[in-house]
């Protein structure tokens, strides 16, 4: 391993190359705020976001891409941070939003929906599915629920059932362009 | 936790020194390179696969969009997403088969950081392979990671010499039947292998690709509205999961006859199986429902799914029958309305 991080050295950096293991600074832009932090490039987006930042509203799941209970918002898109490098989201490029970046001086109206409805019972896939709603209503005001259905087939909930879920969808938009 | 362990991380800007960094650090350890990371990230958390450095290609603009060349190929890069590879105007007008492949892999999520050069070189998958290291361990580590055990077998053929892990991409059988061709780039140069020949029909090393080659293009010769092509998937669920058969079928029709035939089946071996010899039988006459039943009947007594994906694999022979008759009808526009119903819409 020696030997690799050796020939690594000029150009390397130049390359934005990070050795094994060492800590590597990180600029990233979290809920419009820009946070430096010092963290090994294996730890993923979901790591450095629960335990070097502690925002702990980004749920691990299954930590396999399988449950999307981890997506957090990259330049408007959801991903999931579980499967995701820091260091490939650094700023000013890319812009990441959490589940705690949603509300503003008041609750998201989609916050506000899902706990009218009852759209979460444990809340594990909450912030997955909220993340996701909000990246759907912006490309999309009025979605059929065909496409509510379509937009959230990443994220897995054991509890509601689904319907409450897509009804607070529904809801939300109604509001937010009526 | 699931987590990641320790590796250098590089990222090149450009695809030539992409090539050097692969071959400069191949030689001397574990090296691959990383385009969505939703096939590699979930392997190295199970530890099936462990790269000492890892070769971002997201920061290769090159390697990324969708264009035309003078000859009317269409060039995609291999790290444009499946998300944009899915609503394409051009890919589904052109390709709609390859789109529709494309859409229905994984999840949104999974769509719009997996990339199509990724898809086509998915890891072979198998039930006794995709676990995590405890418990491969538990039950014995199997020949496609061994790990330290010289003696390990195939636990779904353990009397086989060779591993079956399952081709599970649902863009590969798609680009056969269309017959792609793959632009590969190395630091000693680059070349241009036909998709039939890119997959090899064995879990471990299943693509012809040398581990210094980066899968650069994906090149679709042009088509037109004489062709059509059609991709059905099988599958427990209606989002996340892989296909546990995908059949992409090619017909081209003259005035009334069909003037070539091409069938590809996914998820049933360690490559795509193209069996177009068996959709070759419908060339020449008006397709019917007979002819396309004994090409589907063909087929079925030609599949021989292992017991190591999703669902029961005498099943999913039978299935191969009603998927491959489905796909060739609708290749053909051949009305089979007679038989909806037959499965339920959840497993489209
Ligand atoms: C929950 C879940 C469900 C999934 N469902 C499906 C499904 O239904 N159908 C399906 O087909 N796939 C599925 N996948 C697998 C995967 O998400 C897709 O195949 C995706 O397209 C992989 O692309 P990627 O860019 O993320 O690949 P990566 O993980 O970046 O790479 C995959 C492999 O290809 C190599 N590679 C990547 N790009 C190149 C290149 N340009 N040149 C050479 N080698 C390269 C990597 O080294 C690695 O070995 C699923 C994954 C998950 C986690
Ligand atoms: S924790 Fe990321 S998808 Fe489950
Ligand atoms: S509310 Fe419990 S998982 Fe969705």
């Amino acid at each position: 391993m020696a030997e690799t991080e050796a020939a690594m050295t000029e150009r390397g950096r130049q390359l934005g190359a990070s050795p094994t293991g060492r800590k590597q600074h990180l600029v990233l832009d979290v809920n419009g705020e820009r946070v430096e932090l010092l963290a090994p490039v294996h730890k993923t987006l979901l790591e450095v976001l629960r335990e070097e930042l502690d925002l702990t509203g980004t749920k691990h799941g299954c930590e396999l891409g399988e449950c999307g209970a981890c997506a957090v918002l990259v330049d408007g898109e959801p991903i999931l941070s579980c499967l995701a490098l820091p260091i490939e989201y650094g700023a000013p490029e890319h812009r990441i939003v959490t589940v705690e970046g949603l509300a503003g001086a008041v609750p998201h109206p989609l916050q506000t929906a899902f706990a009218e409805l009852g759209a979460a019972q444990c809340g594990y896939c909450t912030p997955g599915m909220l993340i996701t709603a909000v990246a759907l209503l912006d490309a999309d005001p009025r979605p059929a629920r065909a496409t509510i259905v379509d937009a959230l087939a990443g994220n897995i909930c054991r509890c509601t059932g689904y319907v409450k879920i897509f009804k607070a969808v529904e809801l939300a938009s109604a509001r937010m362009s009526g | 936790m699931m987590r990641l362990s320790p590796f250098t991380y590089l990222a090149p800007r450009t695809l030539a020194e992409a090539a050097d960094l692969l071959a400069e650090h191949g030689r001397q350890t574990p090296t691959m390179v990383v385009a969505g990371g939703t096939d590699l990230f979930p392997n190295m958390k199970r530890r099936q696969q462990e790269p000492k450095v890892v070769i971002g290609l997201r920061g290769v603009p090159e390697l990324r969009g969708i264009s035309t060349d003078r000859d009317g190929w269409t060039l995609i890069g291999a790290t444009t997403t499946l998300a944009q590879a899915a609503r394409d105007p051009h890919l589904g007008q052109q390709y709609p088969a390859l789109a529709h492949a494309a859409h229905a892999v994984s999840t949104p999520h999974l769509r719009t950081t997996g990339t199509l050069g990724g898809n086509l070189c998915l890891d072979t998958r198998c039930n006794y392979y995709d676990q995590s290291y405890h418990w491969r361990k538990s039950v014995d580590f199997c020949m496609k990671r061994p790990e330290s055990n010289p003696a390990a077998i195939c636990w779904v053929a353990p009397g086989s010499p060779r591993c079956w892990a399952v081709s599970s991409s649902d863009c590969a059988p798609v680009a056969v039947a269309l017959r792609a061709r793959f632009r590969l780039v190395s630091a000693a140069g680059e070349r241009i292998v036909e998709a039939g020949d890119f997959f090899r029909d064995d879990g471990i090393e299943y693509l012809a690709r040398r581990p210094d080659e980066i899968l650069a293009q994906i090149l679709l010769p042009p088509t037109d509205r004489s062709w059509r092509t059609v991709y059905l998937k099988l599958r427990r669920r209606g989002s996340f999961d892989f296909p546990i058969l995908g059949v992409a079928a090619s017909v081209k029709r003259g005035n009334s006859t069909v003037e070539d035939a091409r069938l590809v089946l996914g998820a049933v071996g360690s490559a795509p199986v193209d069996a177009t010899e068996l959709a070759q039988s419908l060339i020449g006459a008006e397709p019917t429902t007979e002819a396309v039943d004994a090409v589907a009947a063909q087929a079925y007594r030609g599949a021989r799914p292992l017991d190591n994906t999703d669902l029961n694999y005498a099943w999913r022979k039978k299935m191969a029958r009603v998927y491959v008759r489905r796909a060739l009808a609708d290749a053909a526009r051949l009305d089979l309305h007679h038989d909806s119903g037959q499965v339920g819409a959840a497993l489209l």
